[in-house]
């Protein structure tokens, strides 16, 4: 029988870890609603199961998303974790081997060098130690570029390292420390009694020459198995809970389980599968452009996991989902941090009763403006113009103002409000009879798409423009104009409409492309699920978003959100476009509808900045 | 006495013995940008709640600034923050932040000492 008295903190240690590890699993899973405890129960026996498999190894073994965010990053990543299992297993198998297949204590294979430091009577003990060796060198080139990227995090394609807290800190020492520790134990052993490869074996050799391995390889071992007791102790409640939770996160997520409106298991389990790798950080235009470096989703996450946010806190990010889209863990962000919002921030209970039954009117499409629509009257003139050109029967629901979408009362949590508002104007649209809805505006249309539940069709303006086209309902001219087009975060990240406005626009005029589009795509800086930031770091974010988006010099500057527009014209001379108003000037009439001032109309008066050009004629 | 269709108004003159400035105090912390307001009555000439019904984000920050505590509290909640206000305001006062803090003042009175 193998025992030393050293091995027992790595073993009590394994044993703990076990044990929290399960009943925290347990007590989440516990939590799910029921709804998605029967999504788990109907899937785990078919091919989802092994897709989870499959995006474990990919995912939390090798880091690919990783790896495409920076190479030697995901190498890092790579190595440890990987690397490390591939340990564990090449050590279980020799010690399987070595012992006739006879399992015994987990420690046996952890601590094999110690109890056979040179197992000659082993016929493969060459080849299981230069494999050894090997492992353990690659888990130290990634040890390595962790202690590296401490002290220059850009090296490895990273702005800024995350702000850990001291329990982290703990840890990270501890999972430093393992890796260089069980180099040296082994070295010495080999120092001592020979054995060992390329890396152990020189080593020994080479300390063996001034130091003394007999006395030293004992201690060594200790501090081995006591660094990896401490780690396996503090792992629960440090960070790297993720390495866990991740793979039972990405099990959940293939079965379908779905963060819900309220906190879950769910988003316990998402919380405790981030990494705090702070690959968030480097995207978020808070930190970039307003020097704001302590909301960043990493920072919420881990203020949510121990229960130490602030109202305040919570309703300072700019909601746009650049962080959502890079998470290497697919962490569902945004909802999370709604959820907060609505915890956090709950309204006064109004239930707008002093709005009047809604105006309706009969009629097959319903345009409704928003409130952002009103304060860029072009759009609504433009739009207004294209559904009587077009012979549409539409009803303007907001001609006359209107009550709001209620958008943003719910991404300031307060949902009750939001829903009292909902109930207003889902009312004029039933009444109205109408087939489809159309907005211009994204923050309405990801309002009325999600959360209104409306029996009938709601378009962005951007799609049915494209079916108009399609349809030849309407026809447009191409012009010599180059433009840039900006993804509004909503309409883009927040409802996956990245073709229909490109389709629109390629028939128009001519696309460029820009580094910082589709997904990628910047916020503007107008974003209303910000409350907290100033007047004047909005206008940074605006100008520095602007900045990368026109370092081309197109002529114009498109968009399809009245907001984005809004916020864009404050700080560029370049023409900001809607879609709406490109489409209106573009469009070829039959004779019978020609006047002269569409004979007149030049593409020449687009390259104006319009408000400049009001000015003007006032003057 | 003869009535000349006139009356004599109501004195209007606020007596911070009577209107403590805690109000102003908890939300110029929440919101510091209300200082900045000018009371030009952008922000309520472009205001979606108030085509409904009586309410002017200009008239709030003046009571909250006088200490009127009651009638701050049957206002606050009109708003649907929709943030034309914000958008429209010549002197970039976080209308939207400014009216959850008064919201949250109201919400809470024990620990904002209202």
């Amino acid at each position: 029988m193998h025992f030393d008295l050293f091995v027992l903190p790595f073993t009590l240690g394994l044993i703990y870890l076990l044990a929290v590890i399960g009943i925290k699993f347990y007590s989440w899973v516990k939590q799910l609603p029921y709804s998605e405890k029967e999504k788990i129960k109907s899937s785990w026996m078919s091919v989802k199961s092994l897709k989870a498999i499959r995006e474990v190894i990919s995912e939390s073994l090798l880091h690919r998303k990783i790896f495409k965010v920076n190479p030697l990053l995901g190498y890092m990543h790579m190595s440890l974790a990987f690397g490390w299992l591939l340990l564990i297993l090449a050590g279980n198998l020799e010690s399987r081997i070595y012992n006739h297949g006879e399992m015994g204590p987990p420690y046996v294979p952890i601590f094999f060098r110690f109890f056979h430091p040179n197992p000659t009577e082993f016929q493969l003990h060459v080849p299981f130690a230069i494999l050894m060796d090997a492992l353990l060198l690659l888990v130290l080139t990634g040890v390595a570029l962790a202690y590296f990227k401490r002290l220059n995090s850009r090296f490895l394609g990273m702005k800024q390292t995350t702000k850990h807290l001291p329990g982290d800190r703990i840890a990270l020492t501890a999972l430093w420390c393992i890796f260089p520790l069980r180099l040296l134990a082994e070295s010495f052993t080999s120092g001592a009694f020979g054995g060992g490869s390329f890396l152990t074996a020189s080593l020994g050799h080479f300390l063996n020459s001034f130091l003394p391995s007999e006395s030293l390889y004992y201690p060594f071992w200790w501090a081995y198995s006591f660094a990896l007791g401490t780690f396996f102790v503090v792992l629960p409640y440090s960070r790297y809970m993720h390495i866990p939770t991740e793979a039972l996160l990405i099990g959940l997520r293939q079965y379908g389980v779905k963060e819900q409106k309220t906190h879950s298991g769910y988003t316990d389990i998402e919380l405790n599968a981030c990494s705090r790798c702070g690959v968030c950080k480097d995207v978020c235009q808070l930190s970039a452009s307003a020097a704001i470096n302590n909301v960043q989703s990493v920072y919420q996450l881990r203020d949510i996991r121990y229960n130490t946010q602030d109202a305040q806190r919570s309703l300072n990010c700019l909601m746009c989902g650049r962080c959502d889209q890079t998470c290497p863990v697919g962490i569902d962000i945004a909802a999370i941090r709604q959820i907060k919002r609505n915890e956090t921030n709950p309204g006064l209970s109004q239930s707008y009763a002093y709005v009047n039954e809604p105006a309706h009117k009969k009629a097959d499409v319903i345009y409704f403006g928003g409130c952002m629509t009103h304060l860029t009257p072009s759009i609504k003139r433009s739009m207004v113009n294209i559904f009587k050109k077009a012979n549409i029967n539409y009803w303007f629901m907001d001609e006359q103002g209107s009550v709001c979408c209620g958008r943003p009362l719910l991404l300031a949590g307060k949902s009750q409000e939001a829903t009292a508002l909902m109930l207003k104007n889902k009312k004029a649209i039933e009444l109205s009879g109408a087939k489809a809805l159309v907005t211009n505006c994204p923050i309405c249309y990801k309002m009325f798409k999600e959360e209104y539940k409306l029996d009938i069709s709601v378009y962005h303006h951007s799609q049915y423009f494209a079916g108009l086209l399609e349809n030849q309902v309407i026809q447009v001219k191409e012009h010599q104009v180059n433009a840039v087009y900006h993804d509004p975060c909503e309409l883009g990240r927040g409802c996956n409409v990245y073709k229909e406005p490109r389709y629109v626009l390629n028939q128009l005029l001519t696309l460029e492309e820009t580094s910082q589009q589709r997904e990628k795509s910047l916020c503007c800086g107008g974003s209303l699920a910000n409350l907290t930031i100033s007047h004047e770091q909005r206008t940074q974010i605006t100008s520095d978003a602007a900045a990368q988006l026109l370092a081309t010099q197109p002529d114009l500057l498109v968009t399809a959100c009245p907001l984005c527009k809004k916020t864009f014209q404050g700080v560029t001379d370049t023409p900001v476009y809607d879609l709406a108003e490109l489409v209106d000037r573009s469009l070829v009439l039959k004779p019978k509808y020609l006047t002269t001032k569409h004979l007149m109309g030049e593409m020449s008066e687009l390259l104006v900045p319009q408000e400049k050009n009001e000015v003007k004629q006032s003057i | 006495m003869a009535d000349f269709g006139y009356k004599i108004s109501k004195d209007r003159q606020i007596d911070f013995d009577k209107n403590p400035d805690r109000l102003l105090r908890f939300v110029e912390k929440w919101e510091p940008s209300i200082h900045r307001c000018i009371s030009c009555g952008t922000c309520a000439a472009t205001c979606t709640a108030a085509q409904f019904t009586e309410y002017s984000l200009r008239r709030l920050i003046l009571l909250v600034r006088r200490g009127e505590e009651k009638e701050v509290i049957t206002t606050a909640s009109k708003c649907m923050l929709c943030g034309k206000c914000q958008l429209a305001c010549p002197m970039g006062v976080n209308t939207r932040n400014l009216i959850i803090g008064i919201q949250n003042a109201i919400k809470n009175p024990s620990e904002y000492a209202l």
